[in-house]
C-alpha cells in the first residue's frame, strides 16, 4: 500500500485511502528530526513546482507542511508523511497525509482553534494549516494517533 | 556546531539568514543575538530574511522574541526583505509579528535604525 516503504502502519486510518482513485504516486518520508522537517519541506517544494502551482500557494502549502511536521514529531513522537500526487482529470495537486502512533488528540475542535497548545507553542499549527489548505481533514483516536491530510490543488 | 553569522556594523548587528533553518538553528541565532546585543553593546539588530521562502510559526515567534529580548536589552529590530509570497502565507497563519517593525529593505531597515548609509 505504500510503495517502497516498509514500516508497519502506524495508526490505521481511513485518510490513506483518500484520493486513492486520484492519487498517481506516493512517496513516504519519516519524520523524526528537525533535519527531517527541513527535508520534507525541500520535497514539497519540488512538487509544488513541477505541478506549477503558484508562488503564494507553494509557499502555503510548504508552510502547512512544516507546522504539520512539526507536530507530528513534538505531539506525535515522530511517524511520517505520504506525499502524493494528485489527478483530477486535467486537475493537478498534491496531498501531504501525516501520521504518527502518539497520544492522539482528545478534543479535536479545541485544537484546530488558534492559540491552544499543550506544547508551549504558538497553538497555530493545526488551525493555521487548515486555513492555508485546499483540503483539510484529520482523524485522531486517543491513546492510538493522529492523521491529518493537506491537499493543495492547482487553480 | 552550524551557525549563522552575525556581523557588526559600528553598533548594529546585522544578520542575513540565507538557510532554510530547522528549528534548532533558529533558537541558537535567537541565543546568539541576544549575548551579542550584550557584549557588543548594540543598539540596533537588522535581521534580513529576502532569502527566506517561508516563515513557519516557529520561525515567526524566534524572530518576535528576539526583538522582545532586544527591547528589554536597550536594543531596536527591524526585520528587512520579506517576500511578498511569505507575507501573505504568514498573515494567513495568523501571525502578525506583533512588536516587530520591519523594511522593506536593508537601506530603508538601515534608515528606520536611525544611520546614515552612504
Amino acid at each position: 500500500m505504500n510503495g517502497a516503504h516498509t514500516d508497519a502502519v502506524l495508526f490505521d486510518t481511513a485518510l490513506l485511502d483518500r484520493h486513492r482513485q486520484h492519487r498517481t504516486a506516493r512517496v513516504t518520508l519519516r519524520l523524526q528530526s528537525d533535519e527531517d522537517v527541513v527535508g520534507l519541506r525541500k520535497q514539497v517544494r519540488e512538487r509544488a513546482v513541477a505541478i506549477a502551482l503558484s508562488l503564494v500557494d507553494q509557499t502555503k502549502l510548504v508552510t502547512a507542511a512544516s507546522e504539520l511536521a512539526r507536530n507530528t514529531i513534538k505531539y506525535g513522537g515522530g511517524g511520517e508523511v505520504h506525499l502524493d500526487s494528485l489527478a483530477d482529470g486535467i486537475r493537478k495537486g498534491i496531498g501531504l497525509l501525516f501520521i504518527d502512533a502518539g497520544p492522539g488528540i482528545a478534543d479535536i475542535d479545541n485544537a484546530l482553534r488558534d492559540g491552544f497548545t499543550t506544547g508551549g507553542g504558538l497553538g497555530l499549527g493545526l488551525g493555521g494549516s487548515k486555513r492555508l489548505a485546499d483540503e483539510f481533514e484529520i482523524e485522531s483516536r486517543p491513546g492510538e494517533g493522529t492523521a491529518v491530510l493537506v491537499v493543495k490543488w492547482k487553480r | 556546531m552550524e551557525r549563522i553569522p552575525i556581523l557588526r556594523m559600528g553598533d548594529l548587528l546585522l544578520v542575513t539568514i540565507q538557510v532554510d533553518m530547522h528549528d534548532r538553528l533558529a533558537m541558537q541565532l535567537q541565543d546568539d543575538l541576544t549575548e551579542r546585543i550584550v557584549s557588543d553593546g548594540a543598539k540596533g539588530v537588522l535581521i534580513d530574511i529576502s532569502a527566506l521562502d517561508l516563515v513557519d510559526s516557529f520561525i515567526g515567534r524566534m524572530i518576535s522574541n528576539t526583538a522582545a529580548m532586544a527591547r528589554v536589552l536597550d536594543a531596536r529590530t527591524v526585520v528587512v526583505g520579506m517576500q511578498p509570497a511569505v507575507a501573505i502565507t504568514l498573515v494567513e497563519l495568523g501571525l502578525t509579528l506583533h512588536g516587530v517593525r520591519t523594511a522593506l529593505n536593508v537601506e530603508k531597515g538601515m534608515a528606520l535604525l536611525g544611520k546614515s548609509y552612504k
